[in-house]
């Protein structure tokens, strides 16, 4: 899970880290009541990456100014992101810019510190370009980031004298809120000197969402859609799409391989969805009536492979909540015979060929009028 | 002798008097795999399908000789129950439970690297070697012995290829599943060394997903190292950018972990890439 700048910079508060921060608003003519010294930065609260290229981020030097661009922001669309708020914050004469994270590095399974002279842009850039200007530390989870290992780190950045210790206490600082928050990314870009002393303009942090029930006082997450947030609340993961077939099945490398399928043959899928494993009646229920719900949909796919599901569970998901729109349906695996004498008992007919299914589905969609699988070759369905 | 696990794994289950735990323990038993304890803490002296259960792995392992371990506790006792395994050296130790926080399986893999033991999972089907020995999830029946390795980061499609291979007479000798979490105990490239040293394997299916470099690195381990012939399948090339496809390694985050970006990284290090899971026996089969 992401956080917005603002939250992510009242955590940061919170551990003592110094952070530029100012009111947070979510109407322009809320401006004229802040009691900030200006110039002042107008920042859009977005989820996603680019905002400043954007034109989400302006400098004003006076309160017109701010309410102009508070005006044109709020309500942008930044990526597909629309802006609901912004943040006012004292403008800050920037001496120099760095970058300073930590991150989860999958390869190596443990923590990366990351620390850079070459702040303000993407880092990702910086690592391409100029990998020379990266400094990196790799953190035994034992030991954590001692004071060593960050002053060592700030070293290889040219830091010393106070400035030395100033970033060396951030760094510990950070480090410890990344173990403690449970995150997977806690990032300060930029790490900025400002009159003298280090000051942290910007602030990322991504949450681990499987750590959640240890931090019952985190944010509600903004990034999923109310249906999204829905299927988790039923132990489902369930992603929008923007075709017109709704696909369901067992474990997410099938359900990805499922979509790649519908694309291959010249369908498009309406969604992922995961009933994961060990799927019960309930939830396969509970899928078949969500996807349904999105607008648009005019077919459903449901690819099954039994292992630690059950088909007859999943057969008797779909008996008791049969879809109303037309379903391709392909079971295979743990109780599959059981599972075909029950739908087709309710009429309900079934195939074990993922391709034959998805091509089906396509059909569905087309006879509904869909879009799916207009100029694709032939189907080879079998109804 | 494939590898991993084999007629010489004398299993230990945590988690065994649990729904999940008490159901895979019978399916074990039945695929003919030496089921010899099950640890739950409190559960001491209890028995689950005749197999004798303990309150700690200590003990199991002393009156059993227990030497693998497979783990389906919940997912915020997984930490302590996997660090306990490690500790007696169990090896493997496969954790099955999914959800299991990020920094938890961080500390658990250290650990592990530290004892010498081999880590699979979180969040992932298991271990089978064909005909000998079932750790975890896998649909037994699937499988038949064979030369043909199977690596991967997904359940249902690891059964999807198991299936597909056994239907097209190509059998198997170790499946392993390494599981969907961003960090597991074992990476494709020491799965690939595991099947490059094993002796019953001929050929190995890799099969893979969007998010992260791990197929990348194996793609580099291959060109260097493999002197055996790859298949492999990407799951997600048609998933958007910035959405976690169920498992929470499957994300795309710019320009990294694109299917497209793998499947070069693979076709330029020798190896085959199925386009679609159903096609991946016949490749194997014109390599083998």
């Amino acid at each position: 899970m992401k956080l917005h700048e603002y939250q992510a910079k009242e955590v940061f508060a919170r551990y003592g880290l110094p952070v530029q921060t100012g009111p947070v608003i979510d109407r322009p003519d809320a401006v004229r009541g802040l009691a900030i010294p200006y110039p002042v930065v107008v920042k859009a609260q977005v989820l996603v990456g680019g905002r400043g290229k954007a034109g989400g981020v302006k400098l004003a030097k006076t309160p017109a100014e701010a309410e102009a661009h508070a005006r044109a922001i709020l309500g942008m669309d930044i990526k597909g992101e629309r802006v609901g708020r912004v943040l006012v914050v004292p403008a800050a004469e920037i001496e120099a810019e760095y970058y300073l994270a930590f991150v989860t590095d999958r390869a190596a399974r443990r923590v990366a510190g990351i620390a850079s002279a070459a702040g303000g842009v993407e880092i990702e850039t910086v690592a391409r370009e100029t990998p020379e200007k990266i400094a990196r530390l790799d953190v035994d989870p034992c030991l954590g980031a001692p004071s060593f290992a960050a002053r060592g780190l700030g070293r290889r950045l040219g830091f010393t004298g106070p400035l030395l210790e100033e970033f060396t206490r951030i760094a510990t600082i950070l480090y410890r809120l990344y173990w403690e928050e449970d995150a997977d990314l806690a990032e300060i870009n930029p790490l900025a000197r400002v009159g003298g002393h280090l000051l942290c303009v910007d602030a990322k942090l991504v949450l681990d969402d499987n750590a959640a029930y240890r931090h019952p006082d985190r944010p509600p997450s903004e990034e999923m859609t109310a249906l999204e947030r829905e299927a988790r609340e039923h132990g489902l993961a369930y992603v929008e799409l923007d075709g017109d077939i709704a696909v369901i099945g067992n474990g997410a490398g099938l359900v990805m391989s499922t979509l790649d399928l519908l694309a291959h043959v010249g369908g498009r899928a309406a969604n992922f969805l995961d009933v994961g494993g060990g799927a019960s009646e309930e939830g396969m229920r509970a899928a078949i009536e969500l996807v349904q719900r999105k607008p648009g949909v005019r077919a459903l796919f449901i690819n099954i492979f039994g292992g630690i599901t059950r088909c007859d569970d999943i057969a008797r998901g779909i008996v008791k909540r049969p879809p109303r729109v037309p379903a391709s349906i392909r079971l295979t695996g743990t109780n599959e015979v059981e599972a075909r004498e029950i739908l087709s008992a309710a009429g309900i007919s079934a195939g074990t060929d993922p391709e034959e299914g998805a091509r089906t589905a396509i059909v569905m969609a087309r006879g509904a009028g869909g879009a799916s699988g207009q100029g694709a070759p032939g189907p080879g369905g079998r109804r | 002798m494939a590898v991993l696990v084999g007629r010489q794994t004398r299993l230990l289950v945590q988690g065994i008097t649990g729904y999940q735990g008490a159901f895979h323990t019978k399916q074990s038993l039945d695929a003919g795999t030496a089921v010899v304890a099950g640890v739950t803490p409190g559960r001491g002296g209890s028995r689950v399908h005749d197999v004798p259960v303990f309150d700690t792995v200590d003990e199991a392992v002393r009156e059993t000789g227990a030497n693998a371990c497979v783990l389906f506790v919940p997912a915020r006792f997984a930490r302590d129950a996997a660090l306990e395994a490690v500790a007696a050296r169990l090896d493997p130790v496969v954790i099955i439970t999914e959800g299991v926080p990020v920094h938890d399986a961080i500390e658990v893999a250290a650990y592990a690297r530290r004892q010498g033991v081999r880590l699979l999972g979180p969040n992932g089907p298991g271990v089978t070697t064909a005909g000998q020995c079932r750790v975890g999830i896998m649909p037994w029946h699937l499988f038949t012995p064979g030369p043909v390795g199977v690596v991967s980061r997904s359940g249902t499609l690891t059964y999807e290829v198991v299936a597909g291979l056994t239907r097209a007479g190509l059998g198997q000798s170790t499946a392993i599943g390494l599981g969907g979490d961003p960090v597991v105990g074992t990476s494709f490239v020491e799965a690939l060394e595991w099947f490059g040293a094993d002796p019953d394997t001929r050929a190995v299916v890799l099969i893979g997903e969007i998010g992260g470099g791990a197929e990348e690195d194996a793609a580099r381990y291959i060109a260097r190292s493999l002197a055996k012939p790859v298949v492999s399948y990407i799951a997600g090339r048609t998933a958007p950018p910035g959405k976690r496809m169920g498992h929470a390694g499957a994300v795309i985050s710019g320009t990294e972990g694109t299917a497209e970006h793998k499947v070069a990284a693979l076709e330029a290090a020798g190896a085959a890439v199925a386009p679609l899971v159903s096609q991946v026996p016949a490749l194997v089969r014109v390599r083998l």
